[in-house]
């Protein structure tokens, strides 16, 4: 009786396993091919260029990308000093202070699982209101840095600590100060580590809506400065699909810009952290 | 500078940025506290239960509806993600041909990285419509489900994919010796052994379900109730919060403020917990 | 400089005498020294004093402390954690374990070969001239200069000299041994440790390095750790067997290579080095 019972179980788990792959794949398929079937019909250079015109439904989406970059770039001016800072101190200098160091790693599990609406209020509360920053692209920049810190962190950390101990001590046995060894040799050989967090980040930041919303705001002009108001990409897909009537065409149209920023980061990450990986084992 | 002044220097710096990275959190918390301060002292917590309904503007602070939808939204979410992305997992390790695998594998970390305003404006556009002919009108806790399952999807997989990796060969080998089929040395030795691993994912990703917000805004239909069925419009937390900040003042908007504390201690309780289950394993 | 108080009982039986001449000022001097690794105790009170522009082979077998007693010659032992080090160590007649004390320059005059070739993953120029340059050489004819001076010392130049832009991991094993050894040199160091230098080398690689260091004595005083007997033999004035019964690493004999293979003292040492003559 059992043994017959088994196989029987065996083919209806493979049955139930690849059906589940399958749906999950044609889910993917289907939401790509939607994206791109209603989305590349409307894409031009006319379109990345112009500005938005009648609250989106009509002209181009140029403004959006501009604040979009602007966001990312103030995010990434703030974040990558202190998470990279940061990542140091936790992999080099573990040494001085053990429970220091702890803390830091328990809060950085903790703000990686902050939801971003949360960001956005403490966002709006702090950079806007406090800081005096008011809807801006300066305070939504800062509030992503917050955001993707955790995830540089990580990835600089892991490839500080895929650098072998023997530079270290090398370095140490010339006489070569921390800070040199560091800057010269230790960072450089992370180097890998680095770029993936970074990339990860940005993909994070790009992606990022809710944090958005009340920070850096929705105002489509072009910015003149970091301290205007901009719509980032994906606010613009949300509210032309939620709050503009006729807004789809161009908020398909956004969306496959933004997919096509994206999907090419996500497969390079891994194509980078394989070949990564590989090079430290083979080598 | 002298070098070893200049270590000391970095030392120092480098101290110094950690500690402003890890006070972030803090200050996180501190804003939430002092902004839902305001309405906590003057109203007393228990209102936010115990209110008639949420009007925010006539004094009304009822957030049990918004608290069920999120659960509701949550529980569903999982229950219809775990199995999937555990199968993703189990797929990728033991069934799929090597090239398929690899590139199903990259498939969920590309889904991964899909912006949540993506799938919920897919969900919007297609789901929502197809839902509505089915059982009107389609925005509903439904559609809210479907689309959170397929947002926690990847989470749950990846994290099973890196549990399953860490599960030694030799038990499988061991299993395949005494005659198991695949299924029986799965389900009795290789999921066992990664349980804790899949439990941390599960975990990882219910705190993704529950901080959602732009999917599940653009797909679930913002009315403020509790469902009667899964065709039922609803209004979780976050979405609350996304739609009613940009107005809000006073009492109001310390009132979200303070569902974002409720948000951030449930996520606190979610990430601390998977960070036991997952240091058990160290020691188990 | 008034040579220190007489070592205490533990140093092994006169050997200090035939290892330095009366009146001699040793290069490097360990007193009591214990190295420990939190609990565990890896070197126990090694008294020993090596004498200048001398090579001296430490052996014993593997986990004897020999590396750990390296380590704490130029304080690199400081930046492994849970280590440490009691009694006193002087190079030069310096205590280099007092507070405060300079150790870039200490590392600077106290150089250090590995076992495993460590060249930093940069360019074989750059892995010159890094360290030159940290240590306030900036004059860029001075630098090119030491740089094919150093090249030239460990045999390299003829065989690099075409792509010193290339990147050093890109050499072979034994290449890349004699450039850490170049780069060490480069600072103009007194002492030179070196840790099983040419343990992971292949044989004709290992030769070269060997007779490299042979070349050393003239200039620098060499504390080399070997598991080689016959190498230590070929290349060493002195030899120091350490040796670990259970309990932490300890200096058993210490004599000048002839004495050491021929005359040994210790039953421990008759019985090592019986193992190479039998
Ligand atoms: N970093 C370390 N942490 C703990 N124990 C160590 C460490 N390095 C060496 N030891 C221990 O100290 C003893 C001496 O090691 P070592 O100095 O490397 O010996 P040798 O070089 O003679 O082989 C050994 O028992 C070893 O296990
Ligand atoms: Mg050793």
């Amino acid at each position: 009786m059992a043994e017959r019972a088994q196989p029987w179980g065996d083919h209806v788990a493979a049955v139930f396993i690849w059906t589940a792959a399958a749906v999950v794949t044609s889910v993917f398929v289907w939401m790509l091919a939607d994206i791109v079937w209603n989305g590349a019909g409307q894409i031009s250079w006319e379109f990345l260029t112009a500005p938005t015109d009648d609250a989106g439904r009509a002209g181009g989406i140029g403004p959006i990308l501009v604040s979009t970059a602007m966001i990312l770039g103030v995010c990434m001016a703030v974040s990558v000093p202190l998470g990279v800072g940061t990542a140091v101190l936790l992999s080099e200098f573990t040494g001085t202070n053990v429970t220091f160091g702890r803390l830091v790693r328990r809060s950085l599990d903790v703000l990686a699982g902050v939801p971003s609406i949360v960001f956005g209020l403490f966002g709006n509360a702090f950079f806007c209101h406090v800081l005096g920053l008011g809807f801006s692209i300066l305070a939504g920049g800062l509030t992503l840095a917050c955001m993707v810190l955790p995830i540089l962190i990580r990835s600089t950390e892991a490839g500080l600590r895929a650098v072998p101990n023997e530079y270290r001590m090398g370095a140490a046995a010339l006489g070569i100060s921390r800070t040199s060894a560091l800057w010269h040799v230790l960072l450089p050989a992370a180097a890998p580590g680095i770029v993936v967090g970074l990339v990860l980040g940005v993909g994070r930041a790009i992606a990022e809506t809710a944090a958005l919303l009340f920070t850096s705001g929705y105002v489509d002009r072009m910015p003149g400065s970091l301290f205007d108001s901009g719509r980032s990409l994906s606010i613009h897909i949300y509210d032309l699909s939620m709050n503009v009537a006729g807004g789809s065409a161009n908020a398909y149209a956004s969306a496959l810009v933004l997919v096509a920023l994206l999907v090419p980061i996500n497969a390079g990450i891994s194509w980078v952290a394989d070949r990564w990986l590989h090079r430290r084992l083979v080598r | 500078m002298s070098p070893s002044h200049r270590d000391r220097a970095l030392g120092w710096v480098l101290r110094a940025t950690a500690a402003l990275v890890a006070a972030i959190v803090v200050l996180i918390v501190a804003f939430l506290v002092v902004e839902s301060a305001g309405v906590l002292r003057k109203l007393g917590p228990l209102r936010f239960l115990t209110d008639p309904s949420w009007h925010p503007t006539s004094g009304s602070f009822d957030l049990t509806a918004m608290l069920l939808g999120s659960l509701l939204v949550t529980v569903g979410a999982v229950v219809l993600a775990t199995p999937a992305g555990v199968a993703s997992a189990l797929f990728c390790r033991y069934y799929a041909p090597a090239p398929l695998a690899k590139l199903y594998g990259r498939m969920i970390e590309v889904l991964a990285g899909i912006p949540s305003v993506i799938y919920g404006m897919w969900g919007l556009m297609v789901l929502v419509p197809l839902i509505g002919k089915w059982q009107p009108p389609g925005p509903s806790l439904l559609a809210a489900v479907l689309i959170l399952t397929l947002m926690i999807l990847p989470t749950i997989a990846l994290f099973s994919d890196a549990a399953l990796a860490k599960v030694p060969d030799r038990y499988v080998r061991g299993a395949a010796a005494l005659g198991l089929t695949r299924w029986a040395t799965l389900r009795g030795v290789v999921l066992p052994a990664a349980r804790s691993g899949l439990f941390t994912g599960v975990l990882l990703g219910m705190g993704r379900a529950i901080g959602e917000t732009m999917a599940v805004l653009m797909v679930c239909g913002n009315v403020v109730q509790t469902p009667g069925s899964l065709f039922d419009p609803i209004r979780p937390l976050t979405a609350n919060i996304a739609l009613e900040m940009g107005y809000a003042l006073g009492d109001h908007r310390s009132a979200l403020f303070v569902s974002g504390l409720v948000l951030m201690g449930m996520v606190v309780v979610l990430v601390g917990t998977a960070e036991l289950v997952s240091r058990g394993r160290l020691h188990g | 400089m008034i040579p220190p108080a007489a070592p205490p009982a533990h140093t092994p039986a006169s050997t200090q005498s035939r290892v330095l001449a009366a009146g001699a000022r040793p290069m490097v001097e360990a007193q009591r020294v214990s190295v420990r690794y939190g609990k565990h105790v890896a070197v126990e009170d090694v008294t020993v004093s090596i004498g200048r522009q001398q090579i001296t082979a430490l052996v014993g077998p593997s986990g004897c402390g020999k590396t750990s007693f390296l380590g704490t010659l130029n304080r690199l032992s400081d930046l492994i954690p849970g280590c440490e080090v009691a009694g006193r160590v002087s190079v030069d007649g310096e205590d280099i374990r007092a507070r405060g004390f300079d150790l870039v320059g200490l590392r600077r005059r106290v150089g250090m070969i590995f076992q495993k070739p460590n060249p930093f993953p940069l360019s074989v120029r750059r892995n010159l001239e890094f360290p030159l340059r940290e240590h306030g050489v900036r004059d860029r004819a001075r630098v090119a200069e030491v740089v094919e001076q150093s090249l030239r010392n460990v045999g390299l130049w003829a065989e690099v000299k075409d792509r010193l832009d290339a990147p050093a991991l890109a050499l072979s094993g034994g290449q890349q041994q004699r450039l850490c050894i170049a780069r060490a040199l480069a600072l103009e160091p007194d002492v030179l440790l070196m840790d099983e230098p040419c343990s992971a080398l292949d044989p004709l690689s290992s030769g070269v390095v060997e007779d490299l260091i042979g070349q050393l004595r003239a200039q620098y005083t060499v504390l080399i750790v070997t598991h080689n007997l016959a190498q230590a033999r070929r290349i060493a004035d002195n030899v120091a067997l350490f040796w670990a019964q259970g309990g932490p690493g300890r200096l058993v004999e210490h004599a000048p290579t002839e004495a050491f293979f021929e005359s040994p003292r210790d039953p421990l040492t008759i019985a090592y080095v019986g193992g190479l003559r039998g």
